[in-house]
């Protein structure tokens, strides 16, 4: 089969696992977080999302309605063949998902307000590229609901508060966000670079695995700081009161300009989907979040 | 908390016994209505037009769902909440013309109709934000569709359903609001926050 074919394929499949099967670590947290949960009205509400799960596990059926935005992760090897066709692989593959899955439509025109009806329009499904060493090309599939997306922030804090003002920030985003974005949420906190620097760095901390802390210690302590914080907030799943607010708090950091501390939170809802593969220049496609067929 | 297992028509001495925090099930009809189609049924009311469907006694779904058609019929294939606040400038008027017992989202509604909601007798079930499947499993027949004029997500549609929910009722019949609650504790909360992280509000 040739190179574009693979690609498209083994995407297609990423899109699928991802819409479908939550990964193992989000599960987890979400079982841990019912086992956990103190309030009646929370624990009916994260009985209610593992049963989800379940039927959609069952029937082969998307977790939720909005089957998100399409975002990729293209980590590219410099000797990776055919680079020059990955995108219209992706556009492909996005396309056929949307028949096959199916996905719902959800890229429009905001000058018009038309739906393309495909998932495909101008700069959609978003890729986001990366060059690497090597002859592999490592591909991640994030689709990002819209609830959990309007609630996204960035900020210019000021540099004299240090990471005090960061705190305040997020703390006053959680509360903000409220009920909106569907908790429990993963936070995906990102500090300097600029404002654009930091919403990447921050949406991208959302594929980082639940289980795995910043490698940073003290960024690491940060995150957990920041993680009990948003959970004594109460605002509990599905914003009815309780202990689990976030499954997680993932900080990444660019270095900044010494006049400015740009800052953004990204929420991804309870049903964070992501899906990747490696796909090596032989053809071979080792999927490494999902074991499950498709 | 009790658990609740109701029968539409619903009446409003059956809705009354319940309480914030309490869970209901629903069996027989509910109908979607969102932003367009809210709008239309106050203006079919001031008009004296009559509602496609009378809603006396059931239960309206703040839903745009993904339907398709199999063999001419139409199937329910996932069918979460949508976000309620949107139609808080209708419900009130909504639940006193056409008496609706039950109102069903995410996010939770305001004062104005926590008010009509106490005055004419109804509650408002949380139903769980994403979880599409577990309600259109609970959708066992597509029993009509009016409006599709509006567009599949903004038409009304009439779900028979069975043991749909759980609902979490997050407001009761008694002025009681869960999430108002729940945003002032949040508020409290926030000052031990700060202090913890010796943050200056």
């Amino acid at each position: 089969m040739e190179n574009a074919k693979i690609v498209e394929n083994a995407a297609f499949n990423l899109i699928k696992q991802a819409v479908i099967y939550l990964p193992k670590d989000v599960k987890q947290a979400l079982e841990k977080a019912y086992m956990e949960e103190t309030s009646e009205a929370g624990k009916t509400q994260l009985k209610a999302i593992l049963d989800n799960i379940e039927l959609a596990e069952k029937y082969q059926s998307p977790i939720c309605q909005d089957t998100g935005t399409i975002i990729f992760y293209a980590r590219a090897g410099a000797n990776f063949k055919n680079l020059d066709k990955v995108e219209e692989a992706l556009t492909n593959a996005t396309r056929r998902a949307t028949k096959e899955v199916p996905l719902r439509p959800n890229a429009v025109d905001p000058f018009t307000q038309k739906n393309s009806g495909d998932n495909t329009g101008r700069f959609i499904p978003y890729i986001n590229w990366e060059i690497a060493t090597g002859d592999t090309l490592e591909l991640t599939v994030m689709t990002k609901g819209g609830g959990s997306e309007n609630v996204c922030v960035t900020g210019t804090l000021v540099p004299g508060e240090g990471i005090n003002g960061l705190k305040k920030f997020v703390i006053e985003a959680v509360i903000k966000a409220g009920a909106q974005p569907c908790p429990p949420t993963i936070l995906g906190i990102a500090m300097g670079g600029g404002v654009d620097i930091a919403m990447k760095l921050a949406k991208k901390a959302l594929l980082r695995p639940l289980n795995e802390p910043n490698p940073n210690p003290e960024i690491a302590k940060l995150e957990k700081e920041l993680f009990e914080a948003a959970n004594m907030t109460g605002i509990g799943p599905m914003g009815l009161g309780g202990r689990t607010t976030v499954l997680g708090v993932h900080v990444e950091y660019a270095f900044r300009h010494p006049a400015s501390f740009p800052a953004a939170v990204a929420f991804n809802c309870w049903a964070a989907r992501r899906a990747a593969a490696r796909i090596h220049t032989d053809g071979t496609v080792e999927y490494l979040t999902h074991k499950e067929k498709v | 908390m009790t658990v609740y297992h109701l029968k539409t028509p619903i009446s409003e001495e059956e809705i009354r016994k319940l309480k914030v925090n309490d869970v209901l099930y629903i069996t027989g009809t509910i109908v979607t209505a969102r932003d367009q189609a809210h709008r239309r049924a106050l203006e079919y009311f001031k008009e004296g037009k009559r509602l496609p469907v009378n809603l006396e006694g059931l239960a309206v779904f703040h839903c745009g769902p993904v339907v398709k058609k199999e063999d001419e019929k139409w199937v329910a294939v996932a069918a979460g909440p949508t976000t309620s606040t949107r139609m808080d400038i209708f419900e009130d008027e909504f639940i006193k013309n056409f008496k609706v017992r039950v109102v069903i989202g995410k996010g939770g509604m305001g004062k104005r109709t926590t008010d009509a909601m106490a005055k004419y007798g109804a509650v408002y079930g949380a139903f769980t934000g994403g979880a599409a499947i577990l309600a259109a499993k609970a959708i066992k027949n597509v029993k009509g569709v009016e409006w599709l004029d509006l567009g599949t997500p903004e038409a009304l549609w009439i779900f028979e359903v069975e043991d749909f929910g759980p609902l979490a009722v997050a407001i009761d019949s008694h002025g009681n609001n869960l999430f108002t609650d729940v945003a002032k504790s949040v508020e409290e909360n926030r000052k031990r926050i700060y202090q913890k992280l010796g943050l200056q509000p």
